[in-house]
C-alpha cells in the first residue's frame, strides 16, 4: 500500500510528496524499513528497492511482519540529476532530525524522522558520489558497533566499516534514529549516477538474509552466497589523497588486496604528455575504495585502504 | 600595507589558486575579517575590498594604534566566484562547512586549513557571513553559542541587533565556531543581499567594522560613526516568531527588512501562478520588526517566508529583557 509521508505544494500547480510503499503479511508485528535517495545522484538503492520488494511479493506467505520501502527521501533530487535537494543549500543528510518550524527540507526531514522511528531495522541504503567507487559496505559509527555489528554481518556485504564519531554527523538520518532506539545500519556501494546490478542483488540477498535473521522470512537464502565480511574497527582505514592536480588515470579496481608499492594509477598531465604523479599503496591491504572521477584536485580522495 | 599569500593550490586546467592577505600594523594578532568564501558572496567580498582601501589609507594617516596587527583576507574563494558558483564547483562541498580544516584531507578541507591556519591565532575574528536561508536579513552581528560567546563585545560593531543562535551540528565545521573553540572573540556580520554591491551598502558595514576596530582600541574614531549610534538589541532564538507561507504561489512582500509592523498587519501576498488571485494574505503575528524576509519570488507551501523580531515576546518578559524597540 502506497502512503505518503510528506506532501508540500510548490509554487507553480505541483505538489511534491515523499512515499513509502507498506508490504504486510502474517501475524508477526516486526518492521523493517528501507530507505533510500537522500542524495539525488546516488541512484544504486533504486534497483535494490526495486528488486527487493519483487522478490518479496513473488514469495509473499514467506514474509511475517511489514517491511516499508522509500525508494526517494529527495525526490526532486534524483528527478533533476542534484545530489541535494534542488535550491537548498545544505546536504539532506545533515539536517537530521529536522525542525518542524525550519525550511521545506527541515520539514521533510523531521517528518521522516517521526514515520520511521519505532520500526525493528532501518536500512538506509547509499551509492558512492560520482567521484569514488565502493565496494558493498556497511558503515557504523563506533558509539554504536556493539549493537549494530552483528546485524550488519547478515547483510552480505564484502566490509563493514567502524568508524570515529564526529559532531557533523549527528546530523544524519542515521543518527538520529539510532539515537531514539531505531537500529539503523548505513550501506554505500557502486558508484554515483550508475547501477551496478551485481551488487544490488547481491544486497537484496543479504536484506532477505537479514529478515531471516529477524525472524521476518521463511523463504530460502542460499546461505553459502552469504559473504563473511572484513569488519574495521580501531582506525584500520588509510586515506590515499592526490598529491597534485591534474587527470587520475587508473586501470586498477577495487575489491583486492594491495601490496605496499601496488601501483593505483597515476596522475597525469593532457597539456605536457607528462605523469605528475605516481600514486602507490602506501600499506598492504584491502582496496576497498577507488576513484571513479578523473578530474582531481590537490587533496582529492584517490583511495581508501583497510589495513591488513 | 603587506600583501601576502595565504594559501595556494594548482589547478588541472585553470589558474592557481591563490588566496590573498593583506597586513596592517605588527605586533599582537588583534584582528582577522573574512570577506567571502563563497562564490556569490559578492557583497561580502566588496566590503573587506573597501575595508582594505581604508585600512591603507588609516595606517598611512597614523591612525592605526601601534604594537596590534589586523589581516584582511577579501577572498577564499576567488575559483567559485569567477564561474557564477556558490560552492567548490568540482564537488559541491562548503569551505564554511570544513573548519577546522585538515591540511591532508580532501581539497576543501585543505582550503580551510591553509586559511584557518593563518586566522586562528587572532584575538578578534570577523566573517561577512551570508545564511543557508535565502533572504533579506537585518544588519546585524550573528554569533553561535558555543559556551565562549562574548555577546557584550558584539555590540561595539554599533548595527542594530545581536542574535545568539543556538549552534545546530552543521555548525560545528563553520569558521565562527571553530574562531571561538580556538578561543577568538568570533563575529559574523549579515546585511544586505550577496549581489549587493552599491556604495551605501558595503560603506555602512565597512563603518561598523571601523567603529568596532576603534572601540576595542585598534585605531582611532572614524570622521561618521556618528551616525551608527544604534543602542545594541540582543536577540535570542526565543525573540523571534517564524512565519511560513500558508499557501505555495508567487510571492509579493508589502515590507522590507528593518521595517516595524503590527500585529494583523498584511506583509505579503501570495498569488495564483495562473488564475492571479490572492491566495493568501499573510499577516505579521505580532508586533515587531521584520528580521528576515524571503528575497526570493516563489514561495513553498509552509516555507519560511518572514522572521519577526517581536517588541514583547514571551521569553523577552521572563528573561527581563523588556522592549524591543530599536
Amino acid at each position: 500500500m502506497i502512503k505518503t509521508v510528506f506532501e508540500r505544494s510548490l509554487p507553480v500547480g505541483e505538489t511534491f510528496s515523499i512515499k513509502k510503499n507498506v508490504i504486510s503479511n502474517g501475524t508477526g508485528k516486526k518492521r523493517v524499513c528501507i530507505v533510500s535517495g537522500t542524495h539525488g545522484d546516488e541512484l544504486e538503492g533504486q534497483f535494490i528497492c526495486f528488486q527487493f520488494q519483487k522478490e518479496i511479493l513473488e514469495e509473499i506467505d514467506c514474509l511475517d511482519g511489514t517491511i516499508e520501502v522509500y525508494p526517494a527521501l529527495n525526490p526532486m533530487g534524483i528527478d533533476s540529476i542534484s545530489r541535494g535537494i534542488p535550491n537548498f543549500d545544505l546536504d539532506m543528510n545533515r539536517i537530521f532530525p529536522g525542525d518542524p518550524q525550519g525550511t521545506m527540507a527541515e520539514q521533510a526531514a523531521a517528518a521522516i524522522v517521526e514515520d520511521i522511528k519505532g520500526a525493528d531495522m532501518v536500512i538506509d541504503i547509499h551509492s558512492s558520489n560520482i567521484f569514488l567507487r565502493e565496494v558493498p559496505q556497511v558503515r557504523i559509527s563506533e558509539m554504536t558497533a556493539d549493537v549494530l555489528v552483528p546485524w550488519a554481518r547478515h547483510l552480505n556485504t564484502d566490509f563493514i566499516w567502524v568508524h570515529g564519531a564526529a559532531t557533523v554527523l549527528e546530523a544524519t538520518l542515521a543518527h538520529s534514529l539510532n539515537t531514539r532506539d531505531t537500529p539503523t545500519l548505513v550501506v554505500e556501494l557502486g558508484v554515483g549516477m550508475r547501477i551496478n546490478h551485481y551488487y544490488g542483488k547481491k544486497m537484496v540477498l543479504g536484506l532477505k538474509n537479514l529478515i531471516a535473521k529477524m525472524g521476518m522470512w521463511k523463504g530460502a537464502v542460499d546461505q553459502s552466497a552469504i559473504t563473511d565480511p572484513i569488519v574495521s574497527v580501531g582506525d584500520q582505514v588509510s586515506f590515499v589523497n592526490a598529491p597534485a592536480s591534474g587527470i587520475f588515470s587508473t586501470e586498477t579496481h577495487n575489491e583486492r588486496i594491495v601490496e605496499v608499492g601496488d601501483s593505483l594509477g597515476q596522475i597525469i598531465s593532457p597539456l605536457t604528455g607528462e605523469v605528475i604523479e605516481d600514486i602507490k599503496a602506501p600499506c598492504r591491504g584491502y582496496l576497498f575504495t577507488i576513484r571513479a572521477y578523473p578530474v582531481c584536485y590537490e587533496g582529492s580522495l584517490l583511495a581508501r585502504i583497510h589495513r591488513i | 600595507m603587506r600583501k601576502e599569500l595565504i594559501f595556494s593550490m594548482e589547478s588541472p586546467y585553470r589558474d592557481t589558486f591563490r588566496i590573498w592577505g593583506y597586513r596592517f600594523g605588527s605586533g599582537e594578532k588583534s584582528l582577522a575579517v573574512v570577506g567571502a568564501m563563497r562564490g556569490d558572496e559578492v557583497h561580502q567580498q566588496l566590503v573587506c575590498a573597501q575595508l582594505v582601501s581604508r585600512l591603507e589609507k588609516m595606517e598611512k594617516e597614523g591612525k592605526l594604534m601601534e604594537g596590534h596587527e589586523i589581516l584582511v583576507i577579501p577572498s577564499a574563494n576567488p575559483f567559485s566566484m569567477n564561474i557564477e558558483k556558490r560552492f567548490w564547483a568540482l564537488d559541491g562541498t562548503d569551505i564554511n562547512r570544513m573548519f577546522p580544516g585538515y591540511d591532508l584531507g580532501e581539497t576543501t578541507q585543505r582550503i580551510a586549513s591553509g586559511l584557518f591556519e593563518a586566522i586562528k591565532d587572532y584575538r578578534y575574528g570577523i566573517q561577512m557571513a551570508s545564511s543557508y536561508m535565502s533572504g533579506d536579513f537585518i544588519p546585524h552581528v550573528r554569533i553561535t553559542r558555543t559556551g565562549f560567546e562574548d555577546v557584550d563585545t558584539a555590540r561595539l560593531f554599533g548595527l542594530p541587533y545581536v542574535s545568539v543562535r543556538e549552534a545546530k551540528p552543521f555548525d560545528t565545521a563553520t569558521l565562527n565556531y571553530n574562531w571561538q573553540i580556538w578561543c577568538a572573540k568570533a563575529y559574523s556580520l549579515y546585511g544586505g543581499q550577496n549581489d549587493d554591491v552599491t556604495p551605501e551598502s558595503s560603506r555602512a558595514m565597512v563603518d561598523s567594522i571601523l567603529k568596532f576596530t576603534h572601540r576595542i582600541g585598534l585605531s582611532v574614531p572614524v570622521a561618521n560613526s556618528a551616525k551608527m549610534s544604534y543602542e545594541t538589541i540582543v536577540v535570542e532564538d526565543g525573540d523571534i516568531v517564524k512565519v511560513k507561507a500558508p499557501s505555495a504561489g508567487i510571492f509579493q512582500t508589502a515590507v522590507k527588512a528593518g521595517d516595524e509592523v503590527g500585529e494583523g498587519q498584511v506583509i505579503a501576498r501570495i498569488i495564483d501562478p495562473y488564475e492571479g488571485k490572492v491566495l493568501d494574505h499573510v499577516t505579521s503575528p505580532c508586533d515587531g520588526v521584520v528580521f528576515y524576509l524571503l528575497n526570493k519570488p516563489l514561495a513553498l507551501q509552509s516555507g519560511p517566508i518572514f522572521e519577526i523580531i517581536a517588541f514583547s515576546p514571551a521569553s523577552a518578559a521572563q528573561d527581563g529583557h523588556g522592549d524591543r524597540r530599536p
